[in-house]
């Protein structure tokens, strides 16, 4: 489930930062990743140089310690105690810096997580709803783990891998200038041609990848579409499906590998190249006596430190490039403004019903014609509106502009008088509540599902709440009452139910506007009756628009709103509208042949 | 559910020992793949000979070339520089030459290893998909699809990811052997120092892991649990902003990630720990054979160059041998992605079917006889369900929100089976029908449209050779010529994942279309027409009164135009059919159905009475009003 949504991203700001970019980017908004860093590099520094304590110890004591002929015991056990010493004191730095490192990265990741999370949930509706919900959730967890993998493992190991090199370097330096260039020599090609084996690596994973990305797209299809899939019969098909995308997959990966495969050992070979070569020169510089037999075999040794490094090159580069991009995806989701923001001085509107005013309000979606024209409106507080036209009219995005789902192109809205988007969200969510047509529930008992509404809602407020919503018989009827599991997305309930709850969970919130967006269209007539009514009950002293599918709705409502187009074309009560000649006569007339009356 | 089905699995995770669940995990990808196995293991003891071979190389050439040189002690020659050429030349050649073998071995095991691990992963992923077209409806009621869906990637992932390191591992192991045997051969005593290290090595192995093991656990679950949290809750986003719950959401998901923070952390203490000390006991190891060389060599028991090729083969040793350690740490992750994936593979419940065909022609006669089903067995949805509907008739499914009308659709296209009773079309029961038999014949419309990521043709014949004319034909039933015509590719258009890039009542009715091109011989509507509007609507169903005279047809319905249209109705009421029969004659006699669909005419009848005595009194008023001004 990690890393395979990133073609989704598109819509989001893909910051085309570069890598230093990303990550001076990235540490600012993580300061935990930098509390001391500096303790934990110098830790880092002296675990890499106690990675030469072998080689010195070997040349010390062939050196001096079995200098001519018979081995000098005192000193190499000195020299050995010393060294187990200095081995122990390594491992402490190691295990220091470790524990630095997890604690700090750790911090910062979960910061980060909390961070982008949140920003999600600021984002508008329409970025949520363009962007594959798949790829948010990655954001938050597939790709802060990868950053979390590189910092714990690949960060490291770049790190010591590089102070290995160099203390490498240094120290054989010291022991023969003539040797350290060999041996570089015999390593250069290997360093110059990293980057092109990364580059075909990376490629190779990218594919792979993307191919992960299909196989989750086939396999998602069969488990959210199993219900078609089965009435229709398309098992076969969707296997086949499914077995496409895991082949392309394997293909990938193997691909990969090879390739990883190939590259990899070539660093064996060279080691061995370079030490035969180092044995080949270092004896003819013996032979000169420019170096000792201990330091020519302590060099060997040396040489070893070069092959992790490069080894691991490839897959610390991979990793790291990974890494990077994950974190310029989070970033991206960071730095996609939220274009409905909560202002920074914002105004908290004093409870009581409410007054809206629609001044000139015009909406386009970005890229798309315009869906709202000037649609100027006011709403008188304790109004009950009724928005009534075809699909595609306006009256979702009516609605959604109302509660702020999405600001106006043109125009502006006011509540009480206040600018909309003065209003601070706080005060805003409070008081406008929106019932959105597909009530969203959470996998938790009813109860919890309503009380999302108002979290401090004891039981038996909630019980009452359905009693007044005319739902007392509904909660007798359901097994276990308000302790009965919802499950996932309420999908233990049939479709009609959810919308009573999401409907209740509403009123429990005690808005001071109710907005109804098509709230109740699964659920049968008599309870839709009974609903209507205990609305009409509980309504009373506050504002209520109701955007209807069912022209019963209009005809209990104060007033009709009748858009079409994207234009309010007509506007008055029921029983006035009704005679005239309009598009809300057609509607009624087409609704009423509809429920026979 | 799911937090106590994971409970249920780290008990008995811990409960047996983890390594050895871990093996046998193991064991089945090589019981699976034991070819492939077999090269990677064989590659990497290539691998592991070579390595202590070419550590024999240095030390060779140590004796026979480096020291003779020096005019050193240690070797047979003594007889300085020139002399030494050739032994120069052989130890590089043998050098060079032990590499090569040594990078054949990596490579292979790399390579082979990769394609053991890939090819595991591909058939368990074919193996849980496959278990998910087959497992019946009920069953993934029961299971979250982000549950499905990570068991069929990251639990297929993590079961297998041990095969990545594993021909390494048991490379080391050979290479470990080959190493105590080379010193054996070199020193008896300065072996002792080897069979001190490689157990203790081994050791400090199996305590990283069994201290590991349930830290490791533990992260990973908290992983999929902000995984989880993060879906639901950007799932339900509109709610969330809705009801202004972004910042109670915010901490519920902080308090997840900060719990993986810590488990993480806790992780990171125990790999910290045991990381270094892995490293230094082979370094160790390396001074304690100088010390114990030093003091052999002073005996007269070994050369310099045996020294220094143990000395060597320690260095050498110090990285592979944390492949083991790198095994036991994937193990516990595997053992729980196993568990996980095992769980899908192991469930029972799978439809059977038997021989019977449906290949009557023409419509479809339908019985239900005494059908009862509960999601919760103690609460059953239906609770005996008799009817009987014949061949070519419309029958309108007349009940309450949540009366189990959704159900009973399913229950007549097969997607779950009656706890008991039995549902039949030309009295044959369904579960005798051969696989495929009754999608053949029945065609369900659910409440919910699904599309495929597909194109409009894809997603209407599903694979079915159907000549674009039908397609045609399909959608101006379904009302949907004017929209798919105006599309930039025609029936060619790809409509995006789940269909995104149309409008919810456009959806419908391709979804519509799809079960019309098959001329259904029962078709099903569940409120299928619920986001199209009423005159749409209407003229869809006038169309299909018109055309369906092929199919039998059944249509859960609210709307009086729709049940208007039906021959009959079937009226469900505490999970029964309280009445069956035409309009007309329900509306008479059954007081519970005359309530439910005429509700709105009653409720529109009471405000036309109210608005008329209002309207009265106030000519009364305006009437007493006259007079008294009179």
């Amino acid at each position: 489930m990690t890393a395979v949504d990133e073609t989704g991203g598109e819509t989001l700001r893909a910051a085309e930062r570069t890598a230093v970019e990303t990550i001076r980017h990235g540490l600012r908004l993580s300061p935990e990743f930098r509390r001391g860093l500096a303790g934990t590099l110098a830790l880092a520094v002296l675990a890499t140089i106690g990675k030469i304590i072998v080689p010195v110890a070997v040349q010390q004591v062939i050196d001096r310690g079995l200098r001519g002929g018979t081995p000098d015991v005192p000193f190499i056990r000195n020299a050995v105690l010393l060294c187990a010493l200095a081995v122990l004191l390594t491992a402490l730095c190691g295990y220091l810096m470790n524990v630095r490192l997890y604690r700090s990265t750790e911090s910062g990741l979960a910061t980060l997580r909390g961070k982008g999370f949140r920003h999600v949930h600021d984002l508008s509706v329409l970025t949520q709803n363009t962007e594959r919900r798949g790829a948010l959730v990655s954001r938050v967890t597939g790709d802060v783990d990868q950053i979390s993998a590189f910092m714990q493992w690949g960060g490291l190991t770049v790190i010591i891998a590089l102070g290995q090199l160099v203390v490498a370097t240094v120290l054989m330096a010291v022991y023969s200038w003539q040797l350290t260039l060999l041996v570089w020599v015999c390593f250069l090609p290997v360093m110059f041609a990293l980057p092109r084996f990364q580059r075909m690596v990376s490629r190779a994973y990218t594919k792979v990848r993307e191919r992960a990305g299909d196989v989750l797209a086939a396999v998602s299809e069969s488990v959210v579409g199993s219900a078609v899939i089965r009435a229709y019969g398309s098992e076969d098909r969707t296997a086949e499906r499914i077995d496409r995308a895991v082949n392309g997959q394997r293909r990938a990966q193997t691909r990969a590998q090879m390739i990883i495969g190939f590259t990899f050992p070539t660093t064996e070979l060279v080691a061995a190249v370079a030490i035969a070569a180092v044995i080949i020169l270092g004896v003819h510089l013996g032979v000169a006596g420019s170096i000792t037999q201990g330091r020519l075999i302590a060099f060997l040794f040396l040489i070893t430190l070069f092959i992790s490094p490069l080894q691991t090159a490839t897959e610390v580069l991979n990793e790291a490039q990974n890494a990077i991009a994950g974190w310029r995806r989070v970033l991206g989701v960071l730095d996609t403004p939220a274009d409905v923001a909560d202002p920074a001085d914002g105004v908290t509107l004093p409870r009581g019903p409410i007054s809206v005013a629609f001044e000139r309000v015009g909406f386009a979606y970005p890229g798309g014609p315009p869906v709202l024209h000037d649609v100027s409106v006011e709403l008188t507080p304790g109004t009950r509106m009724a928005v009534v036209g075809e699909t595609g009219s306006g009256k979702t995005t009516f609605a959604k502009l109302l509660t702020r789902l999405m600001d106006p192109t043109s125009g502006r809205i006011l509540v009480d008088g206040v600018d909309l988007r003065e209003v601070r969200f706080s005060s805003l969510r409070e008081r406008i509540v929106m019932v959105p047509q597909d009530g969203f529930l959470f996998d938790a008992s009813l109860a919890d599902n309503i009380r999302f509404g108002r979290p401090s809602a004891s039981d038996e407020e909630i019980r009452l709440a359905l009693t007044e919503l005319g739902l007392a018989d509904w909660l007798e009827g359901l097994p276990a009452g308000l302790g009965t599991p919802v499950g996932q997305r309420g999908e233990s309930l049939s479709a009609g139910e959810r919308q009573l709850v999401a409907l209740a969970r509403a009123y429990l919130a005690d808005p001071d506007l109710l907005l109804l967006d098509e709230a109740t269209s699964a659920v049968d007539p008599a309870t839709e009756v009974r609903l209507a009514r205990a609305l009409d009950g509980v309504t009373r002293g506050r504002t209520a628009v109701s955007i209807a599918h069912r022209l019963s709705t209009a005809e209990a409502a104060d007033e009709v709103l009748v858009f079409q187009h994207g234009r309010i074309v007509q506007r008055g009560p029921h029983a006035e509208l009704v005679e005239q000649d309009g598009v809300y006569a057609d509607l009624h007339a087409s609704w009423a042949s509809a429920i026979g009356s | 559910m799911t937090a106590e089905s994971t409970e249920s699995e780290e008990s008995r995770a811990s409960a047996r020992s983890v390594m050895l669940q871990g093996l046998r995990v193991i064991w089945v990808a090589v019981r699976a793949e034991p070819g492939v196995f077999t090269g990677a293991v064989l590659a990497s003891a290539l691998y592991g000979a070579m390595t202590v071979a070419s550590s024999w190389a240095l030390g060779w050439a140590t004796d026979h070339a480096v020291l003779p040189a020096f005019g050193g002690d240690g070797g047979d020659g003594g007889d300085g520089g020139g002399a030494a050429t050739g032994a120069l030349l052989l130890a590089a050649l043998f050098i060079v030459g032990v590499a090569v073998f040594k990078a054949a071995g990596v490579m292979g095991r790399r390579i082979l290893a990769g394609i053991m691990q890939y090819r595991m992963q591909a058939r368990s992923r074919r193996e849980v998909t496959r278990q998910y077209l087959r497992l019946p409806l009920s069953w993934h009621h029961r299971h979250p699809t982000g549950q499905l869906l990570s068991n069929a990637n990251s639990d297929v992932e993590a079961a297998w990811g041990p095969l990545a390191p594993l021909p390494m591992a048991v490379g080391v192991i050979v290479m470990l052997v080959t190493a105590a045997v080379a010193i054996v051969l070199v020193d008896p005593v300065l072996a002792l120092v080897g069979f001190l290290i490689f157990p203790a090595v081994a050791l400090l192995n199996l305590v990283y892991q069994r201290r590991l093991s349930p830290l490791a656990m533990r992260a990973q679950q908290l992983r999929a649990e902000v995984s989880e949290v993060a879906h639901e809750s950007f799932d339900g986003a509109l709610v969330v902003k809705t009801l202004g719950r972004e910042d109670a959401e915010t901490t519920r998901f902080q308090a997840r990630a900060d719990e993986l923070r810590d488990a993480n952390i806790a992780v990171g203490r125990v790999r910290g720990l045991f990381d270094p000390l892995l490293e230094a006991l082979p370094t160790l190891g390396v001074l304690a054979v100088l010390l114990v060389g030093a003091a052999r060599l002073k005996a007269g028991s070994v050369a310099t160059g045996d020294l220094v090729q143990v000395a060597y083969l320690f260095t050498l040793l110090a990285w592979p041998i944390r492949a083991l350690g790198w095994v036991l740490a994937e193990l516990p992750r595997s053992v729980v992605g196993w568990s996980r994936v095992r769980e899908v593979l192991d469930a029972t419940g799978s439809m059977t079917y038997g021989a019977a065909a449906l290949d009557g022609d023409g419509p479809a006669r339908v019985t239900a006889e005494n059908v009862r089903y509960g999601y919760d067995p103690a609460s059953p949805v239906l609770k005996g369900v008799s009817f009987r509907i014949e061949p070519g008739r419309t029958t309108a499914v007349v009940g309450q929100t949540g009366s189990g009308k959704s159900t009973l659709t399913q229950l007549l296209a097969r997607l779950i089976d009656p706890d008991h009773g039995a549902m039949r079309i030309d009295g044959t029961d369904l579960r005798e029908v051969a696989r495929g038999g009754v999608s053949g014949a029945v065609a369900l419309v659910p409440q919910q449209t699904f599309l495929f990521d597909d194109t409009v043709r894809g997603n209407i014949t599903l694979g079915l050779d159907v000549p674009d004319e039908k397609i045609w034909a399909a959608l101006r039933l379904a009302q949907a010529e004017g929209f798919v015509s105006a599309l930039p590719s025609g029936l060619d258009t790809r409509v995006g994942e789940r269909g995104a890039t149309l409008s919810g009542g456009q959806r419908q009715r391709l979804a519509l279309a799809r079960a019309l091109v098959r001329e259904p011989r029962l078709l099903i509507l569940d409120d299928a027409t619920s986001s199209v509007d009423p005159q749409v609507e209407k003229r869809i169903l006038h169309g299909l009164r018109e055309e369906s005279a092929e199919s039998t047809v059944v249509v859960v319905a609210y709307r009086m135009a729709t049940i208007a249209l039906a021959d009959e109705v079937a009226y469900l009421e505490h999970g029964t059919v309280a009445d069956h029969g035409p309009h007309d004659e329900l509306l008479a006699r059954c007081e519970g159905y005359r309530a439910l669909v005429t509700a709105y005419q009653r409720e529109e009848a009471e405000r036309s009475a109210l608005d008329e005595a209002v309207a009265e009194a106030v000519d009364e008023a305006v009437d007493t009003d006259e007079e008294v001004v009179a």
